[in-house]
């Protein structure tokens, strides 16, 4: 007994640790969602529309693609395609994250897999890497992955209620910028990292007009062959 | 085609791209090059999110604006202190500032 107390405790410990790391993420995240219900309702859409996109896309990025290609009259295959360029990071965080929860059964891969974001990930990562030894880790993910998911339901909301609050003045990938910023932040002091960073900085800056945001993967790949390449001829140098 | 089997097709796009890796990968079949160099994944994606946003306008370059600024002194903070929390509200804070008054 006092074992699964005390098992219990520690899933939901875990929980709340997850939780408790994704939250200053989700500043841009409540502006985004609140700016995407406006702009919805701008354009036309009814408030359900906005609500339903997410809560079955789930994912800021692609619902902006969607709709404003849509009212653009794009043609499907352009706004698939653009949708899928921009989902095609995931697969990387999958990669990461799959030797996580390789152990778990099929339900928690298709919970887990559905809360995978951007913000999701990227604290998820860093405590899943130190414990992932630890039975219940997974309950990071879970934790953090709700947070987000809540957050951008209810931001929605506040978004459709409130109309047009968010400033045409204001630029919000500046948001979602600074938040990532702090999270490779970390990381630039160390040079092998630093080289990945800089590479893929200059690749999206000089690849970002290409058609269907293609910038983010082509960025993301030239970074994973430059740390290929570091790990491969110059192993002794960056352990 | 109407708008939900839009919704729905990219409703289901968005998670196999979340889904099919993260539950079909063998990462026991991963060689140890290709753990070491998966742990790039952050320093390889997160740049393509973040300098895009704060020096393009409009599909122009721009090297010099209140999101530079801004950017320019969050990341002196998360520099320095490697905290998230003060990162963001630092950088926020200072580009609303520039950019109200």
């Amino acid at each position: 007994m006092y074992q699964s107390i005390s098992t219990s405790m520690n899933r939901r410990k875990i929980f709340f640790q997850g939780i408790k790391d994704v939250l200053p993420l989700n500043i841009p995240v409540v502006l985004f969602g609140v700016f995407y219900a406006v702009l919805c309702i701008e354009l036309g859409f009814s408030s359900h529309f906005a609500i339903a996109t997410s809560l079955i896309i789930f994912a800021g990025g692609s619902q902006l693609i969607f709709i404003t290609l849509f009212t653009a009259g794009a043609v499907p295959w352009v706004i698939f395609g653009s949708v899928i360029m921009n989902n095609s990071r995931n697969i990387l965080y999958g990669a990461v994250f799959s030797r996580y929860i390789e152990n778990k059964n099929g339900l928690w891969k298709l919970i887990l897999s559905f809360f995978l974001t951007d913000q999701c990930f990227a604290v998820s990562n860093q405590y899943l890497k130190k414990n992932y030894n630890q039975k219940f880790s997974h309950y990071h993910m879970l934790g953090s992955g709700i947070t987000v998911w809540i957050i951008w339901q209810l931001s929605n909301l506040v978004g459709i209620w409130l109309g047009n609050v968010v400033s045409d003045q204001l630029s919000l990938n500046f948001f979602v910028a600074i938040t990532f910023l702090a999270l490779i932040a970390k990381d630039l002091g160390k040079l092998d990292h630093f080289l990945v960073i800089l590479l893929s900085a200059i690749c999206s800056l000089i690849f970002y007009n290409l058609p269907l945001k293609a910038y983010v993967i082509v960025s993301a790949t030239a970074g994973i062959i430059l740390a290929y390449i570091l790990n491969k001829k110059f192993k002794g140098i960056f352990k | 085609m109407n708008i939900w089997t839009y919704t729905i097709t990219i409703g289901i796009l968005t998670f196999l791209s979340r889904y099919l890796v993260t539950a079909y990968s063998n990462s026991k079949t991963y060689s140890e090059t290709t753990k070491k160099v998966l742990s790039y994944v952050p320093s390889a994606v997160f740049p393509s999110l973040i300098f895009p946003a704060i020096f393009y306008k409009n599909s122009s370059l721009v090297l010099f604006s209140d999101e530079v600024l801004a950017f320019t002194v969050a990341m002196i903070v998360s520099i320095i202190f490697k905290n998230i929390f003060l990162t963001v509200i630092s950088g926020i804070s200072v580009y609303l500032l520039i950019t109200f008054l």
